[in-house]
This record gives C-alpha cells, structure tokens and sequence, in this order.
C-alpha cells in the first residue's frame, strides 16, 4: 500500500487493548497476544468498573475524506475502515486485535478451501441465509458482478488479473464466466486461475473483493457506496461533510471472528477540522477519535504524554517501513559500494527524532518489518561489531567505501516531499551525503505529486535518492520484497512502478519465486527462503531504510474495549462507549 | 516642460530657498525631512546590516553552522549540557521537542528548530535570503519593465501592442498560481532550474526564485511605465531633440528615460517589499528558496508544527518580514512625497 492512499504522513497511533468482555483465561491469552504482536501497546482506555455494552454514537474526526467511496476503487486505509464493518468478503481478516487479527478466516464462504489443478482452482461453498443491507439475499452470482467491477471500475485492478479472462477486461467491458464461476443452486463459487497465486487469498480478503449485489451498476458508483452485508450499512457519505454508518436491520451474526456484531449504533465521520483542533476536540471530549492516519503535529504530542491522557493513548508498531530508495539505473548509486557507504552514513537516530523520536520510531536497516514470520533482525551498516542492531553510523567505514567508489564528489539530488516531516528528513539525508563527500541538494516535491513523480522512469535522471514509505496491502512477505524490489514490478514510463530503486537481481527474483511457490506447500522452508532474500536484499541496499513507524490512537476517555489489527489498525466497530 | 522640477508648481514662498537647485536635490530634501521616512530607511537599514552579519554571528557568536540539522546536539543551558532535541515526558515520551529561547546570545538565544537549528542564527541567513532575492528581483524586474515599456511606448504601433499584449497575458494570470506553477516547472526540469544557452540557475540557487519573481511582476511595474512613457513621447522638449538629429537610442535614453526614472525609483522599495512578501509565501509552500539555504518563509513554514511548543521559531520570522515590509512600504511613501510633483502641499507645510 503507498504511501499517499492509506494517509499515513508520519509515524502514526494506535493502541492496543483487548476486548473489556472477555475474561478468565481467554482474556489474559488475547492480551499477551496483542501485547506481543502490537509491539507493546502503550495503554488501555478500559475501565474495569464500566460494563461493555452497544449502542450510543461513535465520531471520528479525520482532516479530509477518502476520495471516490465505490469499494472497487477506493484504495485507502480511511474507508477499508469502515468497510470492514458494512461489507463482507469469501474470507477476510480476522476481526480481532493482535497477531490473531492477521490470520485469515473464511466470512461469507464456509471454509477456507485449498487449491485444486496445480493451484489455479479455488471452490467456495456460500454460507445460506445472508441478506444485504438492502434486504435482497446473498447468492453466489452476486460475487461474478463483484469482480467484473474490479476491470470495468478504473481501481488496482492488478491484484485479480490471473482471474481466467481478467486479460481481455477494460473499464468498456468484462466477461469473467470461466474465472469467476456462480452455481446458485448448489451455491457454489469457483476461481479458475491462469497460474497459482500463493497470495489470492490475502488479496479475496481486501476491501475490493467484498460481496455487492449483481444488480450494482458496472460504472463507478461515485459516493454511493453499495449495499453489504456487515453490520452496519452507509446511511450517507458526502465528502466535504461526514459519512454516518447506521446499523444494518438484515444482519445476523454468522461469525464472531470474521465479522462480530458492532457496538455503536452509529459510527460518524466528520472531515474539514484541523489535525489540533481534532485533538482538541477528543480532549474535551466532543469527539471519539482522532483519525488515525491524521498525522498530529509534533509539539501537541507534548500534551498527550500529560498522564491525564495515559489511558487514552496507545501506541503500536505498524507493519511499514520509511525508506529512502537509491536510484540504481545511475551514477553514484548504481554502484553497490556507494550505496553501502550511504547506508553506513545514514544518521538513523536523526531520523527517528524526526518522526517523533524512539516511542514513535524504530531504526531499520532491511526491508522487511517486525512481526512477519521470516523477520529476523539484521542491520549490518552500524558502528560496532554487532549485525543486528542499528547503534549510530559509521563514518569511517562509509568514507572508505566513497573512496573506493570512485564516486566522491558527484552531485546528488534528494528527492523529498514539501510537508514539515518530509522536509526534514531530506535535510537530513543531505547531510548525511555531504558528511561523507558528496555534493548532495534537495528536490522537494508536494507528497500527491512526489510519489508517483519518483515512480517514473521518465524522472529517473532527476533524481537519485528519493523518499517513500510503504505500508503492508496485506500480511505477506512478497509484499515487501517481490512488490517493492523484484524485477517484475519495474514498470519503465509508469506512474506506478512501486520498485523506485529499479533494483533488479535475477537470482534474487528466483528466490521470490521459489518462496512464493512453497507457501502453500512448504511454509517454513518459505519462511526461511524469505529471510535470506530479505538480507541478500539488504546487503545489495537499494535502499536506505530510516525506520519502522509506529501509530498513535487518541480517544476521548469515554471510549472502551480497544482492539488493534495489524491489518485494519483501530477496529472500530469493537469499541464501546461509556455512558 | 518635462522634467520633474519643471512639474512642480511651487509656492511664492519657497522659491527662493530653491532656486538653483536640481530635482534630485530637492526630492533629497523633501526626504530628510520626513522623519518617518528616515526612520523607516534606518530601520531597514538595520536590518540589511544585520542579515550580512548572519556568518560572522553564527560562527563566532553562536559557533553553529544553521544551514543543517543538528538533532543529536547540545548546547549550555544555565551552565549545564542539554541536548538541542528533549524527548517528550510523562510515560509515554512522545515527540521530540527543540530547545526553547535562551536569552543567551551565545547559545540557541531564539532556540531551535524542527531539526535543532539555532533560529537566532537562521533567522539572520533568513534576513540575507530574503533581501536578496527581495531587492535582485525588483531591480531586475524594475529595469526590464523600464527598458520594455520605453521601447512600447517610444516606437508604438505594433512594437506597443505585441509587448503590451504579452504583458497582459502574464497579468491575467494569478500571481500566485503563475508563481506556483514556474516554480514547480523549473524545479523538476530535467535540467534541474533554469537553463538558457550556457547559463544554468541551479534549483537550489536564490537565483532561481529571484528570477521568478521578477518575471512575475513586470507588468504590474510595466503599465504605469508605459502610462509615463506615452505621456512624455510627445512633449515639446522630445520634438526639439528630434529636430536636431537625434538618434532614437539618444530620445530614449537621454530625453524620455530622466522623465520616468522618478517613478521607476517610487517603485522600487514597494516592489522589494511586495518581493519580499511573495519570495516568503513561496518558500512557505516549499516551491520559493531550497534547502540547505533559509528564508524567512523556510523558517515560518519549518515552526508550523511548534506552533503550540516553540511559537518563537514561526513568530520571530513572521514579524522580521513585517518589519522590513513596513519599512520599506513608510520608506516607498517617502520617496514617493518627494519624487512626487504632487508633494507641493507637504513641502510648503
């Protein structure tokens, strides 16, 4: 997931405390766990002498809307959100906090089924009995209509293209009768692949897959969002104003884990206020929640370490990374020695101090994040003798690589965004390049603009070290390490290349591969696979990685019964108010 | 008559105090006795010195270089090392907060920055940045409007229009949209700034923004020019010197030009303040000066998130701008009242 969709700025919040109802031996159990995978969650906002209960009006406050709210296009964190709550997939995401908020669970299919004919067939059996907001009943063909969407809404559509007849559909038109294949009678739903692909599954659980009636319009519906399943439907969204969700009549729970019954009546979501005037607002309690990819500023962080917000803060370590990538097709860094002398160089204490110092930063040096299975700590360009923690830089190491380089003295251009953090970081950098002898000058860009500008081949003689972060689609290894620096995903004179370092090792792809092939099969011989090529990538260091981010929730003191999913964040629908 | 002096329809009782004397001198007169003026050519003249003190204090006085960042740095605070960054308290430790104002011009006496800056040290490379690009771009853009709008209005006809035309064109735009737009153009050219022929303005270079700027503004120097020019083109005084042979680059330069300088030089302190004013609200949106060099703007901008913590950083450039846009505006009005043929009743006051 880039960085502009998901609406991450800086390192965000989150928090994480488990569901206030359980109790005994299953609550410990789902605290430790949330507590382990969230990576400390800094607080609960629950008080043990309220009882849980649903109903009342949850608000969040949020800096602006997401955009166009058809399912089939809308790619950002802000309505996946709230679509979890209203719409629902064959299988999703766990609706728990916690590592457990990873695993994959089946929703509006039965089970989960395994891959037939070498790994290109998948058989859904449908649950029964399940209407949409609309009141109209669930059937299998409604799914058909589902992903023909995917190719005739304009939307990413790359994730369900080995979808048999994906090849030949456009926003004009799409048949997918042999890959997306509804038996009504016996309701059944099969996908014929035109190769396996170990990650269908992660990509039938996002938002873009989730079931809308076959009678939704082929077009874009602009701000209509269509009906679901979940329960809660959308009452109204106008992008200048709210969105208000509203408990939807047709919902029964089939499900606790893949799509448990809400708390609140209502959830609103008012856009327009400023990110202070939001906090501000949650402080005095006119509001629930600080959206949490607003980004809040720097010196109003201060007011929130006041212990009166001790319960009301939470903290957690998101699956993402801020990197710096390294323009590979040119001089200097298209020369492996230059780029380990940067990554020797790069001050990444300055940089976690950036994004708010070490309580809302981790410094990194390999590609993949905390929490995957195959993450293994390894940071080799550190001072002292230790590989796996980063402990400052190593100037004299990154100058001796300069020297031997041959590169001392070239021009560098840091190509970094206009916002305050941006800013700063590419200062940053340029001081680091120029501490270890080069001429290094920025080139900053508005964030909208610079991500797809650095994407572009078109630009890639403009610029030699640009800024990106990357946030997980889904929690899959490859989506680091195949999406961001395989050899597949360069895409010369597009705007979407997301491998900005254009970094290409063919025998680092075969491994991509090969991992990719044994997960299914082989998963711990793929786990290890995925280690290696995370720290043959790091070695090659197309990138310079500054940290991993961690996210801030902030709610208002009434608010209880916190969860945090690494792949949704803040579950929404879990929480309960205080009256 | 054409010249100024000739304009100016003097009182009986002052013109025998001036008899003798030439325009220049007069309009110097008016103006040393207009205390506001003065005061106002004093304060901006402060300013001025201090900015081209800014290395001089910042390596002798503060011993910083405030051109990069200094996060993992100290300074003295009452005798005792702290860092330059404070980690946030309470159990959480959120944010990095910069050092606030210490009084103490030798260590962060305005405090830092986003990324541990000396602001005091800034804000005085801030002052250089702005000035310069300020005043480069008014006289560019005053002396290019000047030259354009004397051969408009001395060869008229098609001359007039294809160059009054284009100076519409670039009127009709927004002057911040159009500021925007070159900006952005020319920063991600693949050139990287402005190349014509041999010469090449680097992005990073204060150039670049001066260069805009002054683009920018030329019609709005170029029309009352031109007004001036028309007025004067036909005068007795430009047939004399045509019936005696005169070469056209000698009307122009040697006839019409003193005729319109006095309006050129009221010009000038309003367009380095109007400048000044514009180079800032660029850098503010990222687009005007580039790192590692500062501006005003670059420092307001960079104190938008202390807002809360540290308004000083945001303050202190935001009433530096303010002061000098005063000065310079008091000083325009100034020089305008004793250029002006019209400053009869404020002379003879």
């Amino acid at each position: 997931m880039n960085p502009v969709s998901p609406v991450h700025t800086d390192p965000a919040r989150r928090r994480g405390r488990r569901p206030y109802r359980w109790s005994g031996v299953a609550a410990l159990a789902a605290l430790a766990l949330a507590l382990a995978s969230c990576g400390g969650s800094s607080s609960s906002s629950s008080t043990p002498t309220v009882t849980r209960h649903a109903g009342g009006v949850y608000m969040i406050l949020a800096n602006s809307a997401f955009g166009v709210a058809d399912p089939a296009q809308n790619y950002t964190l802000e309505e996946w959100q709230l679509l979890i709550n209203t719409h629902d997939g064959l299988v999703g995401f766990a609706h728990v906090g916690g590592l457990a908020g990873a695993k994959i669970v089946p929703d509006l299919a039965t089970s989960i089924p395994l891959p037939t004919n070498g790994g290109k067939t998948y058989l859904f059996n449908i649950r029964h009995g399940i209407k949409f907001s609309n009141g109209q009943v669930l059937k299998p063909s409604d799914f058909v209509r589902t992903f023909e969407r995917q190719f005739t809404v304009p939307g990413p559509t790359t994730f369900y293209s080995k979808i048999v007849g994906a090849s030949n559909c456009s926003t004009k038109g799409c048949d997918l009768s042999q890959g997306v294949v509804a038996d009504d009678s016996a309701y059944t739903l099969t996908f014929n692949l035109t190769a396996p692909d170990p990650e269908f599954l992660d990509q039938l659980s996002l938002p873009f897959a989730f079931a809308v009636p076959a009678s939704t319009p082929l077009k874009l519906t602009g701000n209509n969002v269509p009906p679901g399943t979940g329960p809660y439907m959308w009452k109204s969204y106008n992008p200048n104003t709210q969105a208000v969700l509203v408990r939807n009549p047709y919902f029964k729970q089939w499900s606790a884990v893949a799509q448990p019954a809400g708390n609140p009546n209502e959830i609103i979501e008012k856009y327009g206020a400023q990110v202070s005037d939001e906090v501000t607002a949650v402080e005095n309690g006119q509001a629930n929640e600080v959206f949490d990819g607003d980004s809040i500023p720097s010196d109003q962080l201060g007011q929130l370490n006041s212990p009166k917000y001790a319960s009301q803060v939470h903290v957690n370590t998101l699956t993402a990374d801020w990197y710096w990538a390294l323009n590979t097709r040119r001089a200097p860094f298209n020369n492996l020695q230059a780029r380990q002398a940067i990554n020797y160089a790069a001050n990444r204490s300055a940089y976690v101090k950036i994004a708010g110092g070490p309580s809302l930063a981790v410094p990194s040096c390999q590609i993949l994040p905390p929490n995957y299975p195959s993450y293994v700590s390894y940071c080799p360009y550190t001072a002292g003798s230790s590989t796996t923690t980063w402990s400052g830089p190593n100037l004299a190491k990154a100058r001796a690589l300069v020297k031997a380089s041959g590169t001392a003295g070239m021009k560098v251009v840091v190509n970094g965004t206009t916002d305050q953090v941006g800013k700063a970081l590419a200062e940053q950098m340029v001081s680091d390049l120029n501490a270890i002898g080069y001429k290094a000058s920025t080139l900053l860009l508005a964030m909208s603009v610079q991500y797809p500008w650095s994407q572009n081949s078109v630009n890639s003689s403009k610029w030699n070290v640009a800024w990106s972060a990357w946030y997980q689609d889904y929690p899959a290894q490859s989506d680091f390490l195949n999406v961001l620096l395989g050899c597949t995903t360069i895409h010369p004179n597009s705007d979407a290349s997301p491998n900005i370092a254009a970094y290409c090792n063919q025998s680092t792809q075969a491994q991509i591969n090969q991992a990719e092939s044994e997960e299914a099969t082989n998963p711990a011989a793929a786990a290890a696979l995925w280690t290696q090529i995370d720290h043959a990538d790091t070695n090659a260091a197309p990138w310079v990685n500054m940290y991993n981010p961690k996210q801030i929730d902030f709610l208002s003191s009434n608010v209880h019964g916190y969860s945090w999913s690494p792949q949704w964040y803040i579950l929404i629908d879990q929480l309960w108010l205080s009256k | 008559m054409a010249t100024l002096l000739e304009q100016v329809e003097l009182s009986a009782e002052l013109r025998p105090a001036i008899a003798g004397r030439n325009p220049w001198a007069l309009a110097g007169r008016r103006l040393r006795r207009n205390r506001m003026a003065l005061a106002a050519l004093g304060l901006f003249l402060l300013i001025v010195v201090l900015s081209l003190l800014a290395p001089w204090y910042a390596r002798d006085v503060a011993h910083v270089n405030p051109l990069v960042p200094n996060l993992n740095g100290t300074t003295v605070v009452g005798g005792k090392v702290v860092p330059v960054m404070q980690q946030g308290g309470g159990s959480l430790h959120l944010g990095e907060t910069p050092i606030g104002p210490t009084g103490d011009l030798h260590h962060y006496f305005l405090g830092a920055d986003l990324v541990g800056r000396d602001v005091a040290a800034l804000l005085l490379y801030g002052g250089r940045s702005s000035l310069q690009i300020g005043i480069s771009s008014a006289v560019i853009c005053c002396a290019v409007a000047t030259l354009v709008a004397l051969v408009a209005g001395f060869f008229g006809g098609l001359v007039d229009t294809v160059l009054s035309r284009i100076m519409d064109i670039i009127w009709a735009f927004p002057v911040f949209l159009l500021a925007i737009s070159i900006s952005t153009e020319l920063l991600t050219a693949r050139s990287g700034g402005i190349q014509v022929g041999p010469v090449h303005v680097n992005a990073a270079s204060l150039w670049l923004p001066t260069a805009i700027i002054a683009f920018i503004y030329l019609p709005y120097v170029y029309r009352p020019i031109r007004g001036q020019v028309l007025s004067v083109v036909n005068k007795e005084f430009v047939e004399a010197a045509i019936a005696q042979g005169a070469s056209n680059l000698r009307l122009i330069f040697s006839e019409i030009l003193p005729n319109v300088v006095s309006t050129v030089i009221v010009f000038l302190p309003l367009m380095i303040a109007t400048n000044i004013i514009l180079e800032s609200s660029l850098s503010f949106l990222s687009i005007g000066v580039q790192p590692p060099n500062v501006s005003w703007g670059t420092i307001i901008s960079d104190g938008q998130d202390l807002l809360y913590s540290r308004p000083w950083v945001s303050m202190s450039a935001g009433i530096m701008i303010v002061l000098t846009v005063l000065a310079l505006n008091v000083l325009g009005d100034g020089v305008r009242d004793a250029l002006d043929p019209r400053a009869k009743l404020r002379v003879e006051g």
